[in-house]
């Protein structure tokens, strides 16, 4: 396109402004290829320092000498329960809301009150949902709970159940936004064509908009559960813990074991923000600084590759399919 | 297509069973409408259930509303509200009363006062919003009006897996690597400082700006470039006389919500920024944001404690600020979006 437009141009302003032109542009070429630049040091950095870090000892050991050795596997265990338990719960809550904005709630007020609501909630500062955490589940839900159950302080006390609640408040709007991009992208004739047919609205999008819009709402899915798993702020007060000697596990009927949601649990993310800040020694776990580091970062981003690969792919098939 | 038609011939089928128990399929009309009546209860509480997860985010907020304010307004039954901006304090270095504004929750006279929390929030948000709109910009101009296809669709994701990247690893990157290469480059006084956040602050709002920028570049009708063209413009006096300004409310919001994004980040100036609560002006001392104010102090205070209500009051505060600048970028972006319906 520039060749095809600077030939009209007089050639007495040519040289002048082509010199601009190149500065102007080759800047915001940089200035684009700057994240580039960014992700590739920031990872190198790391990969770097913590790849003679993670081993094989190093992801399935426990931390051992007050946290100087040892591995982190309570952590993944953690940060792969939590994420999953918050998936369960934000999951079902978003398809609904996406659905209902998109094929029911129509164009008016509601919908843009809804909209500004699902906006503004993906702009709360993550630390707010820590208070709210604290507030809501932990204090109210938890400690009502308790109350009604007659059961002690078994729920108003932070646990994973309380930290994956308010994670899963946070990721809400991420579920929302990438569900309701994937029902947009279904062609209005689908939906003309099943309600002809004489189906009704819920049958349509049962069996017509749902089963089309699969990859887009996986996709979501997978971006929430990055997102997630890379949070601290809202996790700092609702359940997380330096150190714990024992997994969040506990027998059923005595023999099955299954996550305890009622217990503590350590974390990655987590675990990063507390040995960089608060150790005590801070030079003997640089080590498992980097290495903890490394794994987060490396889970986040094959879950963040997956979902744009995912994308790419249902959005050419979708392409196809509108196309015939 | 043909996938779709099968599927809903089969929910009808499925339907008129349920509804109708003996109905044939090829029953009348006036049938049909009555079986469809009956289905319309299931639809009923399908709807229903809908309508409650479509509303939830708005009941989300609300909670999160009522929860900080219940919180916060405990503060005011036991200090005096001046004290949020500082307290007359015996000094014992003076030997007389001081009007002290400063954080300084843990102390025989606690001292409360918010500016030193909201100067700190600013020093590292507003440089942190001005780098990022500047190159957020800059790139979104590059993506959308000069970049081929092709790089685009190699940059569009980088920028996204940077977006990925936990504010705790940037944190924990500034803290490690930068801050100490930013101290010899500069000769500062603190090896953590408010610069130092700002730079990792950019960092993460960087693609919030970029993607919003450009979504609002990409926008403008495509005649208005070829009109400008025809004219006999350049490639740059398009994008400067016509392209950005006809965008100019979008990006405008772009940079309102980066700047929402960077006064609510926690981890990396928790990390990063000295958590010194100071009132400077100064960008490479260490400052407290609000943010930092909360994550550093929640977890060692006694519920129901006066401290704990004043850091639910700062986190009110702070959400307060985020919300209005939320509102004003939505309400930006809706008459964005009316205007190029038109």
């Amino acid at each position: 396109m520039t060749h095809a437009i600077s030939i009209p141009v007089p050639d007495l302003a040519v040289g002048h402004f082509n010199w601009k032109e190149a500065v102007c542009v080759g800047a915001t070429r940089f200035f684009a290829f700057l994240p580039l630049c960014i992700l590739v040091f920031v990872m190198s950095k790391i990969v770097q320092r913590g790849a003679g870090t993670v081993t094989w000892e190093f992801l399935t050991q426990i931390p051992a000498e007050g946290m100087t050795a040892g591995g982190i596997f309570p952590c993944i265990f953690g940060t792969i329960a939590i994420t999953l338990l918050m998936i369960l719960m934000a999951l079902p809550l978003g398809i609904g809301a996406a659905v209902y904005l998109v094929e029911y709630a129509g164009q008016g007020l509601g919908f843009r009150i809804i909209r500004a609501a699902v906006n503004n909630l993906a702009g709360v500062p993550s630390i707010i949902f820590g208070l709210f955490g604290v507030g809501f589940f932990i204090l109210f839900v938890g400690r009502n709970l308790d109350h009604v159950l007659q059961s002690g302080l078994l729920f108003g006390q932070p646990c994973m159940l309380w930290a994956a609640a308010t994670l899963a408040v946070l990721v809400l709007p991420v579920i929302i936004v990438s569900t309701e991009e994937a029902l947009n992208a279904v062609p209005q004739s689908h939906r003309a064509a099943s309600l002809a047919l004489g189906a009704t609205q819920w049958q349509t999008i049962w069996n017509v908009i749902i089963p089309q819009a699969k990859g887009g709402i996986l996709t979501g899915a997978i971006l929430a559960i990055s997102r997630g798993a890379g949070e601290t702020a809202p996790i700092l007060f609702t359940g997380c813990a330096y150190f714990l000697p024992r997994l969040p596990v506990v027998k059923l009927f005595g023999v099955l074991p299954v996550v305890n949601p009622l217990d503590q649990f350590m974390e990655l993310s987590y675990h990063i923000f507390i040995m960089a800040t608060q150790s005590i020694n801070a030079e003997a776990t640089e080590a498992i600084q980097y290495g903890t580091t490394l794994v987060l970062i490396g889970l986040t981003f094959l879950l963040n590759l997956t979902a744009i690969l995912f994308r790419i792919h249902f959005r050419k098939k979708l392409g196809q399919v509108s196309l015939q | 297509m043909s996938d779709g038609l099968d599927l809903s011939e089969k929910g009808e089928v499925r339907a008129s069973g349920r509804g109708g128990g003996s109905a044939p399929a090829a029953a009348g009309r006036m049938k049909d409408l009555l079986t469809r009546k009956e289905i319309h209860l299931s639809e009923r509480i399908i709807e229903a259930l809908l309508v409650f997860a479509g509303i939830s985010s708005i009941a989300i907020i609300f909670l999160i509303f009522v929860f900080l304010f219940k919180e916060a307004v405990l503060f005011f039954k036991t200090v005096n509200p001046l004290h949020l901006i500082g307290r007359w304090t015996y000094d014992a270095w003076d030997e007389k009363e001081v009007f002290k504004v400063m954080w300084q929750a843990v102390s025989n006279e606690p001292k409360y006062s918010l500016i030193p929390l909201i100067c700190g929030s600013f020093l590292v948000s507003f440089p942190a919003t001005v780098i990022a709109s500047v190159l957020g910009i800059g790139s979104a101009v590059y993506l959308s009006e000069i970049a081929s296809p092709k790089v685009r669709e190699t940059l569009k994701p980088a920028l996204e897996l940077l977006g990925g990247i936990p504010s705790v690893v940037i944190g924990f990157f500034m803290l490690a690597v930068a801050a100490s290469f930013i101290q010899d480059l500069f000769g500062t006084k603190f090896r953590l400082n408010a610069f130092i956040g700002a730079l990792g602050v950019a960092i993460c709002t960087f693609p919030i700006i970029v993607t919003l920028a450009e979504d609002a570049l990409r926008a403008v009708p495509k005649d208005l470039r070829e009109a400008s063209y025809a004219l006999g413009a350049t490639q740059w006096q398009t994008i400067i006389g016509v392209t950005v300004p006809t965008a100019i409310s979008g990006i405008s919001a772009a940079v309102i919500l980066g700047f929402g994004r960077a006064l609510g980040e926690t981890m990396i100036v928790v990390m990063a920024t000295g958590n010194a609560a100071l009132v400077t002006g100064n960008i490479f001392s260490s400052v407290r944001t609000m943010t930092a104010n909360i994550a550093a102090e929640l977890g060692s205070v006694a519920q129901g404690s006066e401290h704990y209500y004043a850091l639910f009051l700062v986190g009110a505060v702070l959400f307060t600020m985020t919300f209005i600048l939320n509102m004003i970028a939505e309400i930006i972006l809706n008459k964005m979006r009316r205007g190029l319906r038109m």
